[in-house]
């Protein structure tokens, strides 16, 4: 055996490790959303979308779960983007680079490893008990709020560094200021990548339970909010809820809005797929 | 003999290291003075100076004056911003913005707050016409820039400088990314463009010196070895250094 064939040969066999690799994942997600599919596919239809939780579990609908992620959603993205983006414009844009910058860019990126239930925490003493918010659907937002900044700040400073230096220096070039340059030439120019962190952020929110769980997001909550100040449920609280619960037609129920959860959340990436190739066609540098 | 631009013992530090080394010169009025030398030699990091482009450098310190007609552009009075207006840019590499080739001329009167559109039309048009360009794209200004092609590209970014009819143009080897054809083409503008504007131009190539500039600076290691009209330089220099490097005997 010459070294020309052993290297071949380690070349073939890491391919397919890899393959194999790749399919385990694969796998397992496909026997997961078609053991879903198969015990929740049924249960969904108009009235399991608008009716209120009851105790008995064929009348039980989700109508407050969903008015409520999507009540939270909206709030947390209001509250976080603009935070987010402009906190990603400063430190990248603006920042002169030093020990205190660096010691805040390394924590950032750090609050985005840290287990949501800390954030839940953080929220119940700032936002529910301190700032007497209760366990509204202000409170909620706030708190998934502080969950993703870090994630939407990551992502926007990640876009940003992409557009080349040559742009900005053109446009300051040209007698622009750094903000007319920002807003004009790299924010543009950058759009696709803050936008596509953006839905992964607002995805992830979409699917945190447990600091809800511990703001005081309520499992059985018998209306829909009409303000940001009312109490709430969200989707994968009710989940959690009807899975924990003895009877088979619950979890019947918790399949079924599984489903309709993972289809929001594949729609929110699939949008995020979409807006990155249409950016990333029209811009080649 | 009164310069548009004058630069007075200048030093420049980056950190502790010296990038130039008590420079003095005078640039004529409507001319082509030219910035030669082998890489590393300042004469980037001097062009620079007259639109202070440095500013972004951290470690960038500037002893020395810069003048323009007369007025220290270093001075804290001097809005960076303002000074750009009359200071135009073209880069090493065509740097067009990812929009129209509209958008990239007309960007310079949008940032002045500028909303008459029959006034940015005009300008937009007599721009790309003085940049050579207006033939060639008359019919699709609201194509992206990005799908010219590296000559057109360039002349995009000389019109986009035009636009907002500075008095001086600073250019950075504007042709070292171009084919000789797109190259022939920018030089040729240059030439007209002197009548009107006064260019500096750093180039890496001798003969392009010779071409287009009516005076010649040779930098070396910070230093300004010779500074003369272009046919001195290239005919009967007075250093030995200026004469090995335009006969390509080092650098």
């Amino acid at each position: 055996m010459n070294n020309g064939y052993k290297n071949r040969l380690k070349d073939s066999i890491f391919k397919y490790i890899g393959v194999f690799a790749c399919f385990i994942g694969l796998i397992l997600l496909a026997i997961l959303i078609g053991n879903i599919l198969y015990d929740g596919f049924n249960r969904i239809d108009w009235s399991f979308l608008t009716s209120l939780p009851s105790r008995k579990a064929e009348k039980a609908g989700i109508l407050t779960a969903w008015s409520g992620s999507l009540w939270i959603i909206i709030f947390t993205f209001i509250i976080a983007v603009p935070i987010g983006i402009s906190a990603g414009v400063y430190l990248e844009e603006y920042n002169r680079k030093n020990q205190l910058t660096r010691i805040l860019e390394i924590n950032i990126s750090n609050l985005a490893g840290v287990p949501s239930i800390i954030y839940g925490l953080l929220g119940l003493e700032i936002f529910v008990r301190y700032s007497n918010l209760g366990s509204s659907v202000l409170a909620g937002s706030f708190t998934l709020a502080l969950l993703i900044l870090p994630i939407i700040i990551v992502a926007t400073r990640e876009a940003l560094k992409a557009v080349p230096a040559s742009i900005r220096v053109a446009s300051y070039g040209l007698g622009a200021t750094k903000w007319q340059t920002t807003l004009y030439q790299v924010l543009p120019a950058a759009s696709g990548g803050i936008l596509t962190g953006v839905i992964l952020a607002i995805s992830r929110a979409l699917g945190e339970t447990a600091p809800l769980i511990v703001v005081g997001a309520l499992a059985y909550v018998p209306f829909t909010p009409t303000g940001p100040m009312d109490e709430f449920t969200v989707l994968p609280i009710q989940i959690f809820n009807w899975v924990s619960r003895p009877q088979h037609e619950f979890s019947i129920n918790a399949a079924a809005a599984i489903i309709i959860l993972l289809l929001i959340t594949f729609t929110m990436n699939g949008i995020a797929v979409y807006f990155r190739n249409k950016w990333q066609k029209k811009i080649n540098w | 003999m009164k310069y548009k631009l004058e630069a007075k013992n200048i030093d420049v530090f980056y950190g502790k290291l010296k990038a130039l080394n008590n420079i003095n010169i005078g640039i004529t009025e409507n001319a082509v003075t030219a910035l030669i030398g082998p890489s590393g030699c300042g004469k980037s990091t001097f062009l620079r100076l007259f639109n202070r482009m440095n500013d972004y450098i951290d470690s960038f310190k500037l002893n020395g004056d810069i003048l323009i007609d007369d007025k220290n552009i270093y001075e804290k009075d001097v809005f960076v911003d303002e000074l750009r207006k009359n200071v135009g840019m073209v880069f090493q590499k065509p740097n067009p913005f990812p929009k129209s080739i509209f958008e990239n001329v007309a960007y310079g009167l949008k940032i002045q707050g500028i909303k008459d559109k029959e006034f940015i039309n005009t300008r937009v048009k007599d721009a790309l016409k003085q940049a050579a360009l207006w033939e060639e794209v008359k019919d699709d200004l609201n194509k992206s820039a990005l799908a010219l092609s590296g000559g057109q590209q360039q002349r995009v970014c000389i019109a986009r400088a035009l636009a907002v009819e500075p008095s001086i143009i600073l250019m950075d080897e504007p042709t070292s990314a171009l084919d000789p054809i797109a190259t022939a083409k920018v030089e040729k503008l240059i030439h007209t463009l002197k009548e009107k504007y006064t260019i500096i131009i750093v180039t890496h190539n001798m003969q392009q010196a010779a071409r287009i500039s009516d005076y010649t600076a040779f930098f070396y290691m910070g230093d300004l070895i010779e500074f003369d009209k272009t046919n001195t330089i290239f005919t009967n220099p007075k250093m030995e250094r200026t004469e090995n490097y335009i006969t390509g005997r080092f650098g």
